[in-house]
């Protein structure tokens, strides 16, 4: 182990000195268990598709080999820097989403993804942590006069990127954005009638999604009436985690990746239950709560608008993405296309998510709670 | 900075309130604005970790649920998984051998391009065989490089073998077993059909989904189904729903000795190759799934239950003179007689009057319970998945037992009333409906319902009701139907619907020893001129089960009584020179 020393004011030990350890070690874990139940679940799936069977597992071991030098390099950054980064990347994306039905390839009847060789990006798994630090900005130079004019600011904002992923469509993404948007709001102090009034507009626009568009009703029955539709996907995955039980079938034992082609993506909870038993997946779960857990507490701690508002969100979409994507493999939650934040395979959701980890990496670091202060303005601006 | 100054800035009441100065580097300082917001902000945090802790119990919980205390499905599952797509189903036939579900396999081609050497001869190569193909599409598709294009679904075995022949390592083949149904919406809603991984969806392709998928070395799942008397079944249903315009149809021929169900047929059906046009209206299976309230066919099970108690006898006579008032309803007959009615008068001429009067002497509690031991508080179970409950009502005052017995206020599946209703004129006992064929039926094991002296009066009665009483239309000569009639309206919210009927005829024949029992039910018939616009059941159901016996008695080998064959003069004739 590199001896550090105060004294060194070199990037690592600056890093190492100032981090959310335990932050950090859950990241890497996650990455890691990723790795280790895709190098498990994934082969069979190669195989039902005709490929090589270790495609997967390489090309997310290549990805890693990207994610961890930018989770390290994000978490370096200062507020300043990450709330420059949150623009760049939110613009960037927002013309992603943007040029997307121009540019943009069918995968399963919905267009997501633009196609760079051999490698797609999925625009809109990049757009959310952008789209957060861009709320935190804006939220934070909030006032009880300007309360009104910027939280409209926010929401026309929330307003576009939903129009872009609806017309996706990819209704789970717009679901996130939308939780995303009203756990800001409800951060920034607005009052408690304007959470709930917005409540209820999302419910009735949840409703009129449900009557009106196709496929999210489908999943919604199937949901609340198991034999009312094709509840195959779901029924495959309750049936892993059973086989599962408490302490799993063994190493190459699981039956689901044989059968399920998402078991390496948004099944890959269930596909670790029933190989691994349920200590592996409490131990799944014990890492996703550990970063919200400490994300919340360190921006409990701070003072600084932005690095607080920031922190939580982040942490929030984190955590959130987590819960929904094993309450749909458990059927608390109807069927929605969601990776498993640093676990499933997936180029985009991998990059995407290091970049979000780096951010709260970054957030969270001892010395840029302070920064932050001076830096985002709080003496300056406030008074 | 150091963790002195991190800790003062946080601890903010510290500096709360203290004059801020521009430009000090010092502790942050907040002023008391600054401080509410950062209250604020802190307390909502600390709610949002609340409900993220909430989300996580609730995971957890079901964690466990499903991995600690999931024995069955874990067990269940294992099959589930297991049973890949590729297994070749087992036959399903009828009675009498004919196919009604096989599987065939099928040969996929497909190209892994990256063997490709030279896609340009490949693709000439692969148009010698499929000369339809479009060169420079195929060509295209064999330079992509992928792993897998599928180029060819449903290969003949003379394609495959040609595609075989070529010798171009790129060409691939994968066999799929594909499920065919060969008699098409003949008895879509048994049968049921697969979905896309080969596994049954829904009828008898679901609930025998792991018999059927174990090896069709095994041979075939035979029905208790009589393809012959299940077209004629359909066909009968469609022509009735079309020339009384009705909005759905369900029939089903029921053996009253085995339980054997010979024929059930719900409208409208779907074809199962072709799931994908199936409307949930038409995948509905109405014979099973669907409850009705059934009306005066009721009636059957509340004379049976007076005569079955020993107290009441079939002559005596109840008052229907007038319309009958209980608690807060008036109770009319549809044809009002306006006299006293003997019980077997009351089944007969249908009096709503008569038959509460009669429930109320027999009681609620034993009318409760009669009808539960004839099996119609329950599901009506057979072997496919889609079986409806029956709606009972929900405290059982005088009114209820009065509107029970002319079948208001209790809604059953049609198979729940053939079932019951087979119970009553087989002699008296308990009927277990199946669609699997009993080869080995042991009349032994039978448990009684009602006496046989019930049993053999309800089939006079059944009888009486062809020859004098609603159903006159049912009769078929030489067979001696008897049934009952049973025209209800249909419940609206908050009421009933007197313009939207359910009609129904549950019919046995032979009724002096009853071997099968027809029952039809139409859904909102209208009337026409042939049925001087009547649309009670007696015009359409009826009918509809007059017809059916006329074609399935000879088929089912039920010989006609010597009062209408047309050798009766010789046999008599033989008969008397003896």
């Amino acid at each position: 182990m590199m001896k550090l020393a105060r004294t060194d004011r070199s990037a690592w030990t600056e890093l190492m000195f100032t981090v959310d350890k335990g932050i950090l070690l859950c990241v890497f874990l996650l990455m890691a268990a990723g790795l280790l139940v895709g190098l498990v679940a994934s082969p069979a799936v190669a195989e039902r598709l005709h490929l090589e069977p270790l495609h997967f597992f390489i090309r997310q071991f290549t990805f890693m080999l990207v994610a961890i030098p930018l989770i390290l390099g994000i978490a370096l950054l200062d507020a300043t820097a990450i709330r420059r980064l949150g623009f760049v990347i939110f613009a960037v994306a927002f013309v992603g989403l943007l040029i997307l039905p121009f540019v943009g390839m069918d995968i399963k009847g919905a267009t997501r993804w633009i196609s760079l060789g051999s490698f797609s990006l999925q625009p809109s798994e990049f757009l959310k942590p952008g789209f957060i630090v861009v709320l935190a900005a804006i939220f934070a130079s909030v006032t009880e006069q300007n309360r009104k004019q910027i939280s409209l600011i926010a929401a026309a904002i929330t307003g576009l990127v939903v129009m872009m992923l609806v017309r996706q469509p990819d209704f789970g993404q717009t679901s996130l954005i939308a939780a995303s948007f009203v756990i800001m709001l409800l951060l920034s102090g607005a009052p408690r009638r304007w959470i709930i009034t917005l409540m209820t507009i999302g419910a009735g626009l949840s409703v009129a999604a449900y009557i009106t568009v196709d496929h999210v009703r489908t999943r919604v029955e199937t949901w609340l009436h198991p034999g009312s539709g094709d509840t195959y996907q779901i029924d495959l995955s309750l049936d892993a985690i059973a086989r599962g039980g408490v302490t799993g079938q063994g190493l190459g034992e699981g039956r689901i990746k044989h059968v399920l082609p998402d078991a390496h993506t948004d099944f890959i909870f269930a596909a670790t239950a029933e190989e691994f038993g349920l200590f592996a997946c409490l131990a799944l779960m014990t890492l996703f709560s550990t970063i919200i857990w400490r994300g919340l507490a360190r921006s409990l701690e701070t003072i600084d608008p932005f690095t607080q508002l920031a922190t939580a969100g982040l942490v929030s979409l984190f955590g959130l993405q987590a819960i929904v994507n094993i309450g749909v493999n458990m059927k608390v939650l109807p069927t929605k296309g969601m990776t498993l934040p640093l676990v499933s395979y997936g180029g985009s959701s991998l990059l995407a998510l290091a970049i979000t980890s780096g951010m709260i990496l970054a957030l969270t670091r001892k010395r840029a709670a302070s920064r932050a202060v001076s830096h985002a303005g709080l003496v300056r601006g406030g008074g | 900075m150091n963790e002195v100054r991190r800790r003062s800035a946080v601890h903010v009441p510290q500096g709360f309130g203290a004059p801020h100065r521009p430009g000090q580097s010092g502790p942050t300082f907040l002023d008391s604005r600054q401080y509410h917001a950062l209250a604020t902000r802190r307390q909502r945090l600390m709610v949002l970790g609340g409900l993220f802790g909430l989300a996580w119990l609730v995971l957890v919980f079901q964690l466990f649920n499903l991995a600690v205390f999931n024995g069955d499905r874990a067990s269940g599952a294992s099959t589930r998984i297991v049973s890949v797509d590729k297994t070749l189903r087992r036959d399903i036939v009828d009675r009498n051998a004919q196919l009604l579900a096989t599987s065939l396999k099928t040969v996929t081609l497909y190209a892994d391009a990256r063997d490709i050497a030279d896609a340009d001869e490949a693709a000439r190569g692969l148009m010698s065989v499929f000369p339809e193909f479009d060169y420079a599409d195929l060509k295209k598709k064999l330079e992509s490089e992928r792993a897998w294009v599928v180029l060819r679904h449903d290969l003949t075995p003379r394609q495959h073998a040609s595609v075989h022949a070529l010798g171009f390592p790129g060409f691939r083949f994968e066999e799929r077993p594909r499920r065919i149904y060969p008699k098409g919406s003949l008895a879509s809603h048994v049968v049921g059909f697969v979905g896309s991984e080969n596994k049954g969806l829904i009828g008898l392709e679901r609930t025998l989904n792991d018999a059927l998928a174990s090896d069709s070395a095994d041979g075939p799942v035979e029905l208790s189904l009589d393809l012959r008397v299940q077209y004629i079944m359909r066909d009968e249903l469609i022509r009735s729903m079309l020339e009384f315009k009705a909005k759905a149809a369900t029939g089903l021929v029921l053996d009253v000795t085995t339980g054997e169900i010979l024929a059930l047929v719900s409208l409208p059906d779907f074809d199962p190759n072709d799931i994908g046009a199936a409307s949930n209206n038409q995948l509905f299976n109405r014979a099973t799934m669907g409850v009705y309230e059934m009306g005066s066919t009721f009636k059957a099970f509340n004379t049976a239950m007076a005569l079955d108690g020993g107290k009441i006898d079939i002559d005596d006579q109840f008052d229907a003179s007038a319309p009958y008032k209980v608690a807060n309803r008036t109770i009319h007959d549809f044809h009002p007689e306006n006299r006293w009615l003997s019980v077997a008068e009351v089944f007969m001429v249908s009096s709503n009057i008569g038959s509460a009067r009669i429930a109320h002497q027999v009681g609620a509690e034993r009318q409760s319970e009669f009808l539960e031991r004839l099996g119609l508080f329950d599901r009506a179970e057979v072997e496919i998945p889609e079986i409806g409950r029956p709606l009972l009502p929900v405290k059982w005052g005088p009114t209820e037992t009065a509107t029970v017995s002319y079948g208001h206020g209790i809604s059953v599946s049609p198979l729940s009333i053939a079932v019951a209703m087979a119970s009553l004129v087989n002699g008296g006992y308990k009927v277990e409906p199946t669609i699997l064929r009993q080869r080995d039926y042991d009349p032994g094991t039978r448990t009684r319902v009602v006496r046989e002296e019930t049993s053999r009066q309800m089939r006079r009665l059944m009888r009486q009701v062809v020859t004098q009483g609603t159903a006159s239309q049912a009769d078929v000569p030489g067979y001696s139907v008897g049934g009952k009639t049973g025209t209800a309206d249909k419940p609206s919210a908050g009421g009933y619907d007197r313009r939207a009927l359910i009609t129904s005829f549950a019919g046995i024949f032979p009724s002096d020893k009853p071997r099968y029992l027809v029952l039809a039910l139409l859904d909102e018939p209208k009337g026409t001129p042939k049925t001087h616009n009547y649309r009670t059941a007696g015009w359409n159901a009826a009918p509809t089960v007059g017809a059916v016996v006329r074609r399935v008695a000879p088929a089912l080998g039920v010989r006609p009584t010597a009062e209408v064959s047309p050798f009766a003069e010789t046999a008599q004739l033989a008969s008397t020179q003896r």
